[in-house]
């Protein structure tokens, strides 16, 4: 009987590992590792003087591409590059996008995607908590991911601001 | 001839060197913004450092300059939607502004065109830098 459950359990094993990183979240999970160990020092300063440097691994490679291709109107602000700048972040996004993306879906925005929701869910965050002058967006991970900016969202360097 | 041709190019290039800080018109993104503006308007005369505070701080709809990079610019601004620290602006708190032209063009076409629908004019523009100059 033991032995019949430990067989099993040895069988299951693929399974369980294939529905973690394949069907979580809808498909729409995110990559492991979020940011690769050689990073685009133009990503870096143009992608982060606005915003934190969204890590590529967060979306998929669709979604950059969409977001690339219509930065004069950037969720109502000019973030336009000259052509060689722009071709070379999007090849740096693209080519680090999220490895654990299944569905066919392509967000625009991170804060859409499912296991975004998943993981700021309202047994997690209050509604109301969102609304904070210290938060103001979801878009502004590094109000309550200490180091987000380096891609670190470890739950033990999460402080939520009053 | 040839020696004194050497001499006083060094002691101009003392004077420009030790006297740079010290003049109005040290920068030269300023100057080719001059060059610009007296191209866009012949009557140009100069610019004016009161005139570029006048216009940091004037809303159009709801945002300023000053809605960023917040009413004292030798202090940190605030990105108006995301909540991001943005250095100051003014040079004497920030030696590193106003130093590349295409950084500077290229936030002067981002963020004229999110305040005021359009791009800034070369006197505007040199208004700015002027007034960004001028608070120490
Ligand atoms: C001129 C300012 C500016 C620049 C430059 C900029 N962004 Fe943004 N970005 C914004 C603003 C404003 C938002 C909306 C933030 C919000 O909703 O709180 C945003 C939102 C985003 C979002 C969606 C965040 C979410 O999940 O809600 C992504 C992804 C993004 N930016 C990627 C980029 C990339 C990639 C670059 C570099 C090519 C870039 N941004 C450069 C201003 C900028
Ligand atoms: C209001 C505060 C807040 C904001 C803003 C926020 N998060 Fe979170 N985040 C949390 C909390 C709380 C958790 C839950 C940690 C847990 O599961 O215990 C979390 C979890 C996560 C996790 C999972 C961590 C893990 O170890 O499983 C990731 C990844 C993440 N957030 C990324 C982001 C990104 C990217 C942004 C910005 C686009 C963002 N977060 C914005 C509070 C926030
Ligand atoms: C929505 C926010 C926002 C507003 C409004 C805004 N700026 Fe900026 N500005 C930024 C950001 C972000 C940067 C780039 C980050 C940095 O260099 O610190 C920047 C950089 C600049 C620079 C680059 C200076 C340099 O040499 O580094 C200039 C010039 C500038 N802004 C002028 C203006 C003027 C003029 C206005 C008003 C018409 C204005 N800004 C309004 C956000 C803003």
């Amino acid at each position: 009987m033991k032995k019949l459950l430990m067989l099993m359990a040895v069988a299951l094993l693929p399974l369980t590992a294939l529905a973690d990183s394949d069907n979580k979240y809808g498909g729409e999970n995110r990559g492991k590792p979020l940011l690769p160990k050689q990073i685009n020092a133009k990503w870096q300063e143009e992608c982060g003087a606005c915003h934190i440097a969204y890590a590529p691994g967060l979306l998929p490679a669709d979604s950059w591409r969409k977001l690339m291709s219509g930065l004069d109107q950037h969720f109502g602000t000019d973030a336009a590059l000259a052509t060689n700048e722009n071709r070379a972040i999007t090849e740096f996004l693209v080519k680090n996008e999220s490895n654990r993306w299944r569905a066919k879906s392509a967000p625009l925005r991170i804060t859409e995607s499912a296991w975004f929701k998943a993981k700021h869910g309202t047994h997690e965050i209050a509604p109301d908590v969102w609304k904070r002058a210290s938060i103001k967006s979801p878009a502004n991970c590094q109000a309550c991911h200490l180091e987000a900016a380096q891609a670190d969202f470890n739950e033990h360097r999460i402080k939520i601001p009053k | 001839m040839k020696k004194t041709g050497i001499i006083s190019a060094i002691a101009l290039s003392a004077i420009f060197t030790f006297s740079a800080p010290l003049m109005a018109a040290e920068n030269t993104i300023l100057e080719s913004y001059r060059a610009a503006a007296r191209q866009e308007n012949p009557a140009f005369k100069d610019f004016s450092s009161t005139r570029g505070q006048a216009f940091h701080t004037a809303k159009s709809g709801d945002l300023s300059c000053a809605s960023c990079h917040t009413e004292n610019i030798k202090a940190h601004g605030k990105h108006a939607t995301t909540g991001k620290d943005i250095l100051p602006l003014a040079p004497s708190a920030n030696p590193d502004r106003f130093a590349d032209a295409a950084k500077v063009e290229k936030w002067f076409k981002r963020n004229c065109n999110d305040v005021l629908k359009r791009a800034c004019t070369a006197q505007e523009k040199g208004d700015f830098i002027a007034y960004t100059l001028s608070v120490k």
